[in-house]
């Protein structure tokens, strides 16, 4: 961590240990162990609805380890303050939440407290979670205990000291949760109402569309862009600003199919939300759309800026740019080219209009890269291949100016070989 | 001119440093283990191995390879005296049609230097990105299985870890 | 016929059909009159002599299938090619054992125009019935024919010969190779009707599990396929296919492309676009820049692919009955149950994009192709470039696997006509992976409806079957089934599509069912114009038909409250069916299945005789459904198999494994997606098939052999009961029936 985050992580730490001491008297009390509900005690309909909160809150996202069993918990989340392993969420009554009532199960959702009585951390976004509906938490939770459960206990969380003492999150759920449902605005449709309500609750798409402060807490305004796993997530405030307008309907299809005809394609930590959303009624992504739609700043200007004129690259710049340009003819305009299929046929949109290109930053570029967008299975699947095998981090650096310059059309990124370098180690396990 | 190091003799080409390696190694150097199945690195016909590691041949502009070494699965063995995965794959009969084997072998060979004993589970994962219409799958496992089993491909010396893939 | 019309929307009628002898046969104008008789519209030659076995009706001559050479150099030809089945090996095996000749020592030539018998096309499970039973007898009456020879120059009985290896060995050890012995004896004559076979327990060859004489060279980097040839002053070519069918070509920059690097020549020719280069990579950046500069006009729009059954449904249709049995007594019916069974269109897939050479060479044409028949092939390409039959040569050259007709023909017309513009120099064209998707002809989405009725005994009174299907067969033996010749600014015109005639079928093969039901019904509503351009791909129509055929069964099995193997027993009479279904419940374990019931787990069985003459496969499958995302996995799978004399142990157990799996992939995953712009499965991202995550843990094979009795095609046996078998367990797993291919995905969850 840096010094400064650290000074203010240390800071911040003694300011939760006097709210956690102020706040101890409230003392969470374990609720009563059930037995594991029968699933056929609960009637379709409630399932169907549980199914679709379940599916924009992403719960099986997080609560599911790579190539483990759904909502079993074990994936390891890199956070600012160690590793946390998530829980096992199935009906499993000795490891999972089986033996959880409606009660504790809404106390969790709303409070951030598990059965027994422990704080859960707020990786596990209940401080948005906290909005959803009393009917919409029984539910989802008829939909989670009939699951199949499955047996697995998730390894130690790897957290800095001394955030492996729970009762200090008293101190920050005082700070930062306010549980409980937002009315509806009334001035506002219900198409909006509705969409606000999905992204502000289940969706918590603030959770990384917004910075962090040094204690993990959102900044507000919400939604200015924040970083997550090594992804730039694009502030949704900004969305006029992009190389070509969003609009509600573009932003539907992107969540609904993970991708965009105008932008791109939904890439690291966001594609699997996509497949998430590719399962909810479009009813549900297009007011997810309007809502974020009406976020955007008031004086948005009616054409987006031009790109900042670039100057012409010169000696090793332009060297490199053009060696950019021989390895992109031979890496990627078999699907990237102009006129080829992927473009053509598919309908995907040419570079200089994604955001990836656009940013201010190359992270996302040199991550999609690396990375490619890996092969699911699941209705809204783009797929690119990874290169971090077969490129250096001169050659990823080379072909991101190129793209920057000669496609996107912007001035260059600085250092763009050292940043290669930096998120590759980054991405090591 | 670009200069390709494959299966340890360095090469120097005439052709376009954009040209992806598939091409180089099947027309310059006449290699015919590589195959075109996509051009798009979805299917694994065209796997080599890059420094040990398992890359598509497609999209891999030779101007990447300056300096690397290229393997491909004639490096492996030949009719006469096949390596341990080819011999495998024979005595399993781990092919039909058999367009899709070399790029498997070539997948597989990566994964046993890294980890000479891995679970059916590693293999099937790791074999992931190779497709096989034919439905052979039963019989690659297999015979990577068993060569597993055998320890019989020498892993990599261990490397220092760097920026380089 | 595809929507390729012509400009007045009218069926050429220089192109008519007529019915000759119960064959369907063409009428080609433009070829020369012998060419006409040389094969009907299922591509096989006519009949010279019916007396004779498998393939030898067709061409009776011996040296047609053996030569020996002087020097004892055994030369055997087949008409059928190795499409990665295996049949090289296979066939091989046959001619081996009845010669007395190691397997070695054998020169072995597929499918060329220039030197094999002409045996049609390799499909339908007909090789080893057809091209091997030939071989077989051939085989026999070549020995014999060696053992008289030598008997007569060494003046003594043959009956006290023997032969081993080439050799034919006399009682006091004297020794000559086959050429010695047939000195003076003229293969060219025809063959008899009766050979002296060697006994099947005398075999030494067949029957065993020879390793594949492929499988090594491309293991090793051995030239094996069509892509590996390199001939002297080689090119490489592209073509540009347009965007979507019917469109047609506005402006191309061909001055641009031409001065390309590398660029030697660039082709219009209508609607047909093409690029030649020295080297792959320069025709590749080429036909990319060619693409890109391309100004299109669209074709008519394609229909919808939601609705695309009822838009199918809808189209003229050929009524053809092709079962109507009614039978006096059996009971009144109790139950009816009345179902609708649905598939998409499905792509052939091949893994590798087809590809082809040709050279023409002072007057004469020669294509390496990966064609499933060379001999109608060169009529078609013949055809095309107006060139005397005797002036064109294919030559069959192995690609990836087909599973059917892919592209093949298509890049074999390309490259002939690529390379007359290139007179002198090989042209080699390889299609895209983009371009082998949107124009290969597609296994055709079809749809039927089943109604059957249990009475009071719990067995099956009536049976009702319908199905809707376009064509099965858009084969070449008529130019105008080339895409390359619909493209030329004077296109040619397909030939009317026509069905493929009973007992084999086509969208109806395997919908008469096996079963002994008193009274059935199957009508088959073909459908000759469809939207789609479709054609053969393994199985044809019995995939759908024992789907719906094995889901009904279980659904009046659990109505009649009783086991589905059980029930399946009680409406089969052929032993050979009933041995099948028994051995593979009991590798199963079927019996014991519920004792390992776990939740989320289901069992499911099927059985189906392969065009109800072919080989038997019978097996069980137990699945697991990941309700939470729907997720299908196979645990696990146990096959029985008869097909008669097995020639190939393994090479039988590796086409039945993989023959489940693939029909696995198509009934859980595959749909083509295409939409009013054209085809959009243009890559495997965006037409996903079986990848390792989906494999069975476990596939078991159990074969039946049937030493000495008639080989059965088996290679498309397993497509069907593993539908079947899918859908059960499917139901079994989920308590839900499951109708409509592809099963796996959202649908499932739960």
């Amino acid at each position: 961590m840096k010094k400064t985050t650290r000074k203010w992580a240390v800071a911040g730490i003694a300011a939760l240990a006097a709210g956690a001491l102020a706040a101890a008297w409230v003392v969470q009390p374990a609720l009563a162990p059930i037995t594991p509900p029968a699933p056929g005690g609960f009637d379709a309909a409630s399932l169907a609805r549980g199914a679709r909160i379940v599916a924009v809150g992403d719960c099986m996202v997080c609560h599911t380890a790579t190539g483990g069993r759904p909502y079993a918990g074990g994936l390891p989340l890199r956070t600012p303050f160690g590793t946390i392993y998530t829980t096992n969420i199935t009906p499993d009554a000795a490891t999972g939440i089986g033996n959880w009532s409606l009660a504790a199960f809404t106390r969790a959702l709303r409070h951030g407290v598990a059965r027994d009585g422990h704080l859960l951390y707020p990786a596990f976004p209940y401080i948005h979670y906290t909005r959803l509906t009393d009917a919409d938490i029984a539910d989802a939770y008829a939909y989670l205990m009939t699951r199949t459960p499955v047996q697995a206990a998730a390894p130690d969380n790897e957290l800095i000291f001394p955030l492996g003492f729970r009762p200090l999150l008293a101190g920050w759920n005082l700070l930062y949760l306010r549980s409980g449902p937002e009315p509806d605005d009334p001035a506002r449709g219900a198409e909006w109402n509705r969409g606000r309500y999905l992204v502000d609750g289940a969706g918590h798409c603030a959770s990384c569309h917004s910075a962090l402060d040094p204690i993990g807490g959102e900044r507000s305004p919400a939604f200015g862009g924040g970083n997550i796993d090594g992804w730039d997530a694009p502030a949704l405030t900004a969305l006029l600003r992009a190389p070509k307008p969003w609009t509600a309907e573009q932003l539907a299809l992107y969540l609904r199919h993970g991708w965009s005809p105008e932008h791109g394609a939904a890439a690291g930590p966001m594609a699997p939300v996509a497949h998430s959303l590719s399962l909810v009624p479009p009813e549900d992504t297009k007011a997810m759309a309007a809502y974020l739609m009406s976020l955007q700043a008031a004086a948005a200007p009616a054409a987006p800026p031009p790109p900042a004129p670039a100057p012409p690259a010169t000696g090793a710049d332009a060297a490199r740019i053009r060696q950019g340009g021989t390895l992109f003819a031979g890496a990627c305009a078999g699907c990237h080219g102009d006129a080829a299929p992927m473009m053509a046929a598919g309908g995907r949109p040419p570079l200089n209009l994604s955001t990836a290109v656009a940013g201010a930053r190359p992270d996302n570029l040199i991550q999609i890269v690396l990375n490619g967008v890996p092969w699911t299975q699941s209705r809204s699947a783009t797929f690119m291949p990874a290169f971090a095998a077969s490129l250096d981090d001169a050659q990823i650096a080379s072909i991101a100016a190129y793209v920057r310059a000669d496609i996107g059309k912007r001035a260059p990124w600085p250092e763009l070989e050292r940043r290669v370098t930096e998120i590759r180690k980054e991405n090591q396990p | 001119m670009s200069t390709l190091t494959v299966n340890g003799v360095t090469h120097t080409l005439d052709i376009d440093p954009s040209t992806p390696l598939l091409y180089a190694l099947r027309n310059q150097l006449e290699l015919n283990g590589a195959k075109f199945g996509c051009g798009l690195g979805q299917c694994g016909a065209c796997t080599v191995l890059l420094d040990d590691q398992p890359v598509f041949g497609c999209l891999t502009p030779v101007a990447a390879c300056e300096g690397r070494r290229v393997r491909t699965i004639e490096s492996l063995g030949s009719g006469a005296h096949p390596g341990p995965l080819q011999a495998a794959f024979i005595r399993h009969q781990a092919a039909q049609c058999g367009y899709c084997i070399a790029g498997m072998v070539m997948r597989a060979q990566a994964l046993l230097e890294q980890n000479p004993q891995p679970s059916a589970a590693q293999i099937r994962a790791h074999m992931e990105p190779n497709l096989c219409r034919c439905g052979t799958h039963m019989r690659i496992l297999a015979a990577i299985g068993e060569v597993a089993a055998t320890r019989r491909v020498a892993p990599l010396a261990r490397k220092a870890a760097g920026s380089k893939p | 016929m595809t929507a390729h019309v012509t400009e007045t929307g009218t069926i050429d009628l220089r192109r008519r059909a007529t019915l000759g002898a119960g064959a369907l046969v063409l009428g080609f104008s433009m070829l020369p009159r012998p060419a006409r008789a040389e094969f009907n519209a299922m591509g096989v030659p006519p009949v010279a002599d019916k007396a004779l076995a498998g393939s030898l009706k067709t061409n009776p001559m011996l040296d047609a299938w053996i030569r020996i050479a002087a020097d004892g150099k055994v030369t055997v030809f087949t008409g059928k090619v190795e499409l990665g089945t295996g049949v090289r090996t296979a066939l091989l095996q046959i001619a081996a054992e009845q010669l007395d000749v190691a397997p070695a020592a054998i020169d072995f030539i597929t499918g060329d125009t220039g030197r094999t018998p002409n045996e049609g096309y390799t499909a339908g499970s007909h090789t080893i019935a057809d091209s091997g039973t030939a071989l077989l007898h051939a085989a026999a009456q070549v020995r014999a024919l060696v053992v008289q020879g030598a008997a007569a120059q060494w003046k003594v009985a043959p009956e006290n010969l023997s032969t081993r290896a080439g050799t034919i060995i006399a009682p006091d050890g004297r020794n000559m190779h086959y050429g010695q012995a047939l000195r003076g004896i003229d293969l060219h004559r025809a063959a008899q009707a009766k050979s002296v076979l060697k006994e099947a327990g005398a075999y030494t060859v067949i029957g065993s599990s020879l390793p594949r004489v492929d499988i090594p060279a491309k293991l090793t980097g051995g030239a094996s396929y069509v892509q590996d040839m390199r001939l002297q002053r080689m090119v490489h070519a592209r073509v540009v296919r347009p965007p979507a069918y019917g469109a047609r070509l506005l402006s191309a920059d061909i001055q641009a492309a031409g001065r390309m690097a590398g660029v030697l020549k660039v082709l219009v020719d209508g609607n047909y676009l093409a690029v030649v280069a020295d080297d792959e990579w320069q025709a590749i950046l080429a036909m990319r820049a060619l693409s890109a500069g391309a100004k299109w006009a669209k074709g008519p729009a394609m229909p919808a692919a939601a609705n695309i059954h009822a838009t199918l449904r809808a189209l003229p249709a050929q009524d053809i009955v092709v079962e109507d049995k009614r039978a006096p007594g059996g009971g009144a019916a109790v139950t009816t149950i009345k179902n609708r069974y649905t598939k998409q269109y499905v792509l052939h897939g091949s893994i590798g994009p087809s590809c082809s050479v040709a050279l023409l060479d002072d007057g004469k044409l020669t294509v390496w192709t990966h064609t499933q028949g060379v001999y109608p092939l060169r009529a078609a390409i013949a055809e095309m470039l107006s060139m005397p039959l005797d002036a064109v040569r294919c030559i069959h050259t192995e690609s990836a696997g087909c599973y059917g007709q892919n592209g093949a023909d298509d890049v074999a017309a390309d490259a002939a006509l690529i390379a007359r513009a290139m007179p002198g120099r090989p042209v080699r064209v390889q299609l895209m992976r983009d371009q082998e998707n949107q124009w290969e002809p597609y296994a055709p989405a079809m749809s039927t409806e089943l109604s059957a009725s249990l009475d009071a005994g719990g067995k099956v009174c009536d049976w009702h079957y319908e199905l809707w299907s376009g064509s099965h067969n858009e084969r070449p033996g008529n130019a105008g089934k080339l895409i390359p010749a619909q493209l030329l600014a004077k296109p040619f015109t397909p030939s009317p599509s026509l069905p493929m005639p009973m007992p084999e079928g086509g969208g109806d093969r395997n919908a008469a069912p096996l079963y002994a039901f008193a009274n059935s019904k199957v009508i088959n509503h073909f459908l000759p114009v469809t939207p789609l351009r479709t054609s053969a791909m393994r199985s044809l129509g019995a995939h759908i038909n024992l789907f719906a055929i094995e889901g009904m069964m279980d659904e009046l099995a659990a109505a009649a409250r009783a086991d589905p193997v059980e029930f399946r027993l009680r409406h089969l009479e052929d032993p050979r069916a009933r041995d099948a279904i028994r051995a593979a419940a009991s590798k199963f374990g079927w019996d014991g299945r519920e004792r390992q019931r776990r939740r989320d787990h289901g069992f499911g069985f099927a059985f189906g005789q392969y065009k109800n003459l072919m080989a038997y496969v019978a097996l069980a499958v137990e699945v697991r459904v990941e309700r939470s995302t729907g997720a299908v996995q196979i645990v696990r799978v146990a096959a029985a198999v008869d097909c008669g004399q097995g020639v190939n142990p393994d090479g039988i157990r590796n086409q039945i494994e993989g023959g489940i799996l693939q029909s696995a992939s198509w009934t859980l995953y595959e749909r083509l997606r295409f939409g009013p712009d054209g085809i959009a499965s243009i890559d495997w991202a965006s037409y996903p098939i079986m990848r390792y995550s989906n494999v069975p843990a476990r596939v078991d094979v159990v074969l039946i052999d049937r030493p000495g009795a008639p080989f059965l095609g088996v290679a498309e046996a397993a497509q069907g009961p593993m539908a079947g078998a899918l859908g059960n367990a499917l139901a079994d797993a989920t308590g839900k029936r499951w109708r409509d291919l592809p099963l796996a995905g959202p649908q499932l969850m739960a």
